[in-house]
């Protein structure tokens, strides 16, 4: 009997102490540890660039190519010095971009830029005090830019005429969403509906139309 | 008098960090949610150029990378200082036109996708900006012969000469 009494006595004392509090004062330096090599091991660049659909390979062999009035085309050349040659002049990347706005959106209705078509085009409706049902009517060029590089062209001369290029249409896209909307084309989030038509319907009427020919040897031997 | 030398004699009072713990944690904690660990090692060196008119890449699990430089200083004696390619995480060791290497990337990363989103597959061309288009070119026409049609030039924004 002795012994049980002992043990239950035992047991009582031990439930009956409180359990010791944990020292919580190293946690600071575990968190800081895991901190540090989260900061360390975290990059947080993002990924930007051009996006650029290639086109397709024709499928059958014969050249598919189609017959361009010389008005509707502005050749862009980059020899192998990373030199530009745009419609026969020598040029550099400030003018190219006047060049290129003015080719793509011929304000003067010359006959020497390309020619424009009217085409229709569909916004969303109450948004424009020109065009209050949405329905536009709008002259579009049939320009098409058409660059070509050299092999020996460094491919960061090559990226800058690109951007250029691309820059020259936002330009003109830009000018066009505050002429009639009174926002810019850059400030159009594709993710709301409303401003995803507009820019659909912006994408019509100033079409980046950028060509590619196949890689040749310019200006060099 | 004796008011002001009491205080001297207190000195500052200690600061409080028990809530050190809790703002270290919360640092913690955001970066470990926006961490995102690197799968592939760069082999070549690649400065890719700047651009006024970049855009982000939305969905990144679409996207295979294909890097162009040169070899980097550590396997210059492997390789030699020629531009080599690097498909992910795969350095190319072909001469010429590597059409073949490429086809079989595109078609092993395109594999890896839902079929569902195995059209929007995009390729991301990671290029030093010293590299000649003729190896570039190459490059497209493979990726136009593999099928893989959407393309992004990766370029850093170019802060400096902002388009209005």
């Amino acid at each position: 009997m002795f012994p049980i009494i002992g043990n239950t006595f035992k047991y009582k004392r031990m439930a009956r102490r409180d359990t010791p509090q944990i020292n919580a004062g190293s946690m600071a330096d575990i968190a800081f540890l895991l901190l540090i090599f989260f900061l360390v091991t975290t990059t947080m660049d993002v990924d930007t660039g051009i996006t650029r659909l290639l086109p397709p390979i024709p499928e059958d062999e014969q050249d598919t190519e189609v017959d361009v009035k010389e008005r509707n085309v502005l050749v862009v050349l980059i020899n192998r010095d990373d030199q530009l040659m745009v419609g026969g002049e020598v040029m550099d990347l400030q003018s190219l971009k006047i060049k290129t706005t003015e080719f793509f959106s011929n304000p003067t209705n010359s006959k020497t830029l390309p020619e424009m078509e009217e085409v229709d085009v569909q916004f969303p409706p109450g948004l424009s005090s020109r065009f209050p049902d949405g329905l536009g009517t709008f002259l579009v060029s049939k320009g098409v830019v058409s660059l070509q590089n050299d092999r020996s062209t460094t491919y960061g001369k090559y990226l800058q005429v690109q951007d250029v290029l691309v820059s020259a249409v936002n330009g003109l896209r830009n000018q066009f969403c505050m002429d009639y909307f009174g926002r810019k084309y850059s400030d159009l989030n594709p993710m709301n509906f409303v401003d995803d038509e507009i820019i659909k319907g912006v994408k019509k009427v100033y079409k980046m139309n950028i060509s590619e020919a196949e890689p040749k040897n310019i200006g060099g031997n | 008098m004796s008011i002001f030398k009491s205080k001297d004699n207190k000195g500052l009072p200690a600061i409080n960090t028990s809530s050190l713990p809790d703002i270290v944690f919360m640092l913690l904690f955001f970066f470990m949610v926006t961490t995102v660990m690197k799968e592939t090692s760069l082999q070549v060196q690649v400065q890719v150029p700047f651009a006024t008119e970049v855009k982000k890449i939305e969905k990144k699990s679409l996207v295979s990378y294909i890097y162009i430089g040169k070899p980097m200083s550590q396997i210059v004696a492997l390789y030699g200082t020629e531009p080599m390619l690097q498909l992910n995480d795969k350095l190319i060791n072909d001469e010429g036109i590597p059409t073949v290497s490429i086809q079989d990337f595109v078609l092993s990363e395109r594999e890896k996708l839902d079929e569902s989103e195995r059209n929007k597959m995009m390729v991301s061309l990671r290029i030093d900006k010293g590299i000649s288009m003729g190896k570039v070119s190459d490059v497209k026409q493979a990726l136009r012969y593999a099928n893989a049609l959407k393309i992004n030039y990766s370029a850093k924004r170019d802060y400096d000469n902002v388009p209005n």
